[in-house]
């Protein structure tokens, strides 16, 4: 779920996960998906944060900012724009496209008029595609925030996005 | 207007109303006014609302919760609960149609579970259950009756290859990290499973996570490691959150940690989670994830057993080849080796999925052929539906087919026939799948996951996607086929890590046993499976046709018009080729062409 900004406190936020996971180079990663899990992306500000709270010239750890801009554009996870107040993800592999995904997918960008990686004007839904979630026995899947939904089919998708109304 | 702050939809159909339909309403209506409700909340008659089975079925807005199942005697507690206190009843409670675990029932004919033996028969969060099936028994023998190298010797003869894809014998990677004469030393377990359609270490995180760490706990014994990461992918939640107890246990039972059962061996690991990049899956990817770099490959040499993580020498195994080891070490090498062929022994799992009756989790020895798992342990195929071909390996493995149905499975046998083991995927399909799209899909899987450090790779692949794409929408030329196979040839030649070395695989293979499926969408602009959209139309049929509605009432877009007991009729130009009205239509009226 994403905070509303006016609660965030981000330098809390990136205290909190240094403390976690450690003020070390190693723990770049885990620090960053710990903020994004919190807020559902990484804004600008958070950046600024980590590389401030981790300038510790007795630790020798040292991180610009180009270098985490760098790890998020790697890591698709970390996402650096803000989500709709509902994920929407569908499992566009190989395994659940043959068992009938691909009717699926077209419905859900359909209804949502919505193209992948993409948020509706309102901010309510985002629409992406992730990688297989080893749920391939019942696929199709579609997992929208931490509901997982398996063996869907279109007729379904009306329903399923009914649940969030 | 009154303003309701909740609505009860009720089912009204048939099915309901014989389920007592109406006296839910009636009671519903009654509480309602006795507890004062009557003005806030609304209740209404709906149709069709669920699965019909379980009726009556209700849904309450605005929270959407779903009920189904009970009866006018148990409304009292539902109004009481939901609408008094808040709380909605769980036991009436509709399950979104949550995933049930299909995946490992019973064991299935043909199947040998080594490694998936304790898979739902013990609770993986408790250690105790682990012990009690003769768990880091094997830690014990490895720690007092044998000497390290005693333990790397009983790998090597168990024959046991690496079960990430590659193969490598597992002993002969302990010994390399052995020799090398540089502390500290490492151990990695690659946990990050990233082909779509293989989950079966995700099971045995999730299932059995005490026999993956006994196996790395050995391997660390044996190559002199002192420290050790699991690299988890993130997708995993459960299997992350389950290893981290099982870690904790461990440590608890003195397993793990300072002087491990009172000797002076002393091994600790962590577990990484990975954020979404599929090539960290590579070695070298993966030890530059750990160390906090973008997850790029590097060449090598200089393998991780020489240089893995901080510059150190690092054993990396995958979960399955780790989960394998305990039971070697107490059964001894001739057991394990007794099972498989000449080159690949014991047992190897498979995730069988797509148009096969019983798809799911299996373990079967090695030299089985492709034709007993698919009917044999898989159940088959669909009624009325043929096997048309199988991907194994994963995006950077090839298609097989008829012809290599009774080719005794392993790691040699596939390579030569243009695929490979890879993880363990087996993507299974019938005469609905069009092998130009699935070349495509593959294509626009790697191209995605290229890292984009070496150009073949990185403008390669997406070359090839072009077009693939092109060719999917009915846009391919003469001369298209050869381009395909020139660019493959240049990508596989060219590129630095295993993920675009095998990128053309899935292009290779299908051009080879399905040229003539690309030539028909080049030369005739037709898909004979009928999948790629611009490829095909819907029509609906003239005497089948009953016009009895159902189409145009389900139809996304509203392209199909007519009315009641009339022929319909689909606009071509509205209609997204969703292929909705087909499964719908009860008349089979419609036709694809
Ligand atoms: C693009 C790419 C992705 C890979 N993904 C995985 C993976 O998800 N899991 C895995 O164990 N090995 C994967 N591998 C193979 C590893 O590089 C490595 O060979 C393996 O982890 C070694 O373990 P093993 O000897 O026990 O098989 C991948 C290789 C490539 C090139
Ligand atoms: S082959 Fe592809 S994935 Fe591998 S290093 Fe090169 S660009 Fe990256
Ligand atoms: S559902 Fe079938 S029978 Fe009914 S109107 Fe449509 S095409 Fe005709
Ligand atoms: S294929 Fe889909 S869009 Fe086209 S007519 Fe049928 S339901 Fe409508
Ligand atoms: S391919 Fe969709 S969950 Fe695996
Ligand atoms: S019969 Fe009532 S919902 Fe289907």
């Amino acid at each position: 779920m994403t905070a509303p900004s006016t609660e965030r406190d981000i330098p809390a936020l990136v205290r909190a996960a240094i403390e976690k996971h450690g003020a070390k180079r190693d723990a770049l990663i885990p620090i960053l998906s710990e903020v994004n899990l919190a807020l559902g992306y990484i804004p600008g500000e958070a950046f600024k944060e980590v590389r401030k709270q981790l300038h510790d010239p007795t630790e020798g750890v040292f991180v610009a900012e180009s270098q985490l801009h760098a790890l998020a554009s790697f890591y698709d996870m970390l996402a650096t724009k803000p989500r709709g107040e509902h994920v929407i993800k569908f499992c566009e592999n190989a395994p659940c496209h043959v068992v009938g995904g691909k009717a699926v997918w077209d419905t859900l960008r359909e209804k949502l008029s919505l193209k992948n990686g993409e948020t509706t004007p309102d901010g309510k839904w985002t629409l992406v595609t992730t990688s297989c979630i080893g749920l391939c026995s019942v696929g199709p899947v579609v997992l929208v925030d931490e509901d997982l939904y398996g063996n869907v089919t279109p007729e379904q998708i009306g329903d399923i996005l009914g649940r969030y109304e | 207007m009154a303003f309701f702050r909740s609505h009860v939809l009720v089912c009204v159909d048939p099915e309901c109303l014989a389920r007592g339909a109406h006296d839910v309403i009636d009671a519903l209506q009654d509480e309602l006014v006795d507890q004062g409700l009557i003005d806030e909340i609304q209740v209404l008659e709906t149709s069709r609302i669920g699965g019909c089975e379980d009726g009556p079925e209700m849904i309450v807005y605005p929270e959407g919760v779903h009920y189904v199942g009970f009866n006018a005697d148990d409304v009292p507690f539902i109004v009481e609960e939901h609408f008094l206190k808040g709380r909605i009843v769980e036991k009436f409670r509709e399950m979104p149609k949550v995933v049930v675990d299909e995946e490992l029932g019973p064991l299935r004919p043909k199947e040998v579970r080594i490694v998936l033996k304790n898979c739902g028969y013990i609770d993986p969060t408790n250690i105790e259950d682990y012990l009690a099936v003769d768990g880091y028994q094997a830690l014990g023998k490895a720690l007092f009756e044998m000497t390290p190298e005693q333990v790397i010797e009983e790998v090597k003869n168990s024959g046991l290859r690496g079960r990430g894809g590659a193969g490598f014998p597992a002993g002969r990677k302990w010994d390399l990290t052995r020799q090398v004469n540089d502390f500290p030393k490492y151990m990695v377990c690659n946990a990050d499973e990233g082909d779509p359609g293989a989950f079966m270490n995700r099971r045995v995180l999730e299932g059995d996570p005490h026999s993956v760490l006994e196996g790395m706990i050995i391997g660390a014994y044996a190559v002199g490691a002192s420290y050790g990461y699991v690299y988890c992918r993130a997708e995993y939640p459960i299997a992350v959150e389950t290893f981290n107890i099982a870690i904790a246990q461990a440590r608890e039972f003195g397993f793990l940690g300072e002087n491990i059962l009172g000797t002076d061996f002393s091994f600790d690991l962590e577990v990484r989670v990975g954020a979404g990049a599929f090539v960290c899956g590579e070695e070298t990817a993966l030890i530059a994830s750990i160390m906090g770099l973008r997850g790029e490959p590097s060449p090598r040499p200089p393998f991780p057993s020489v240089k893995g993580v901080w510059g150190k020498p690092t054993n990396n195994n995958n979960v399955e080849t780790y989960s394998n080891v305990p039971q070697i070490i107490l059964k001894g090498a001739p057991w394990y080796a007794s099972m498989g062929t000449e080159r690949s022994k014991g047992t190897k799992t498979f995730a069988v999925g797509g148009n096969v009756k019983k798809p799911g989790l299996i373990e079967v020895p090695m030299g089985i052929t492709l034709r007993e798992i698919i009917f044999d342990v898989a159940g088959g195929m669909h009624e009325g539906r043929h096997f048309k071909a199988v991907q194994t390996g994963g995006p950077m493995g090839g298609c097989l087919t008829e012809q290599h149905l009774d080719l005794p499975l392993d790691y040699e046998a596939l390579t030569q026939a243009g695929s490979m083991m890879g993880s363990g995927g087996l993507v299974i399909m019938d005469e609905t799948s069009c092998m130009v799209d699935i070349a495509r899909f593959f294509m626009d899987f790697t191209q995605a996951e290229s890292c984009g450090k070496c150009t073949p790779c990185r403008v390669g692949t997406r070359r090839l996607l072009e077009l693939l794409q092109k060719i999917c929408e009915g846009f391919g030329e003469d001369g298209d086929i050869e381009k395909l196979e020139e660019l493959c040839e240049e990508i596989t030649k060219n590129s630095l890590c295993g993920l675009g070395q095998g990128a053309p695989n899935p292009v290779v293979s299908t051009l080879k046993h399905f040229r003539h499926e690309y030539e028909a969408h080049i030369y005739e602009k037709r898909c004979p499976s009928k999948v790629c959209r611009p490829l095909i139309r819907f029509e609906i049929t003239d005497p089948a046709c009953t016009g009895c509605t159902v189409c145009a009432r389900n139809c996304p877009v509203e392209a199909i018009s007519g009315e009641r007991r009339q022929l319909h009729h689909i606009d071509q130009e509205t209609c997204i080729r969703c292929g909705i009205c087909v499964q719908v239509c009860n008349f089979n009226a419609i036709t694809v062409e």
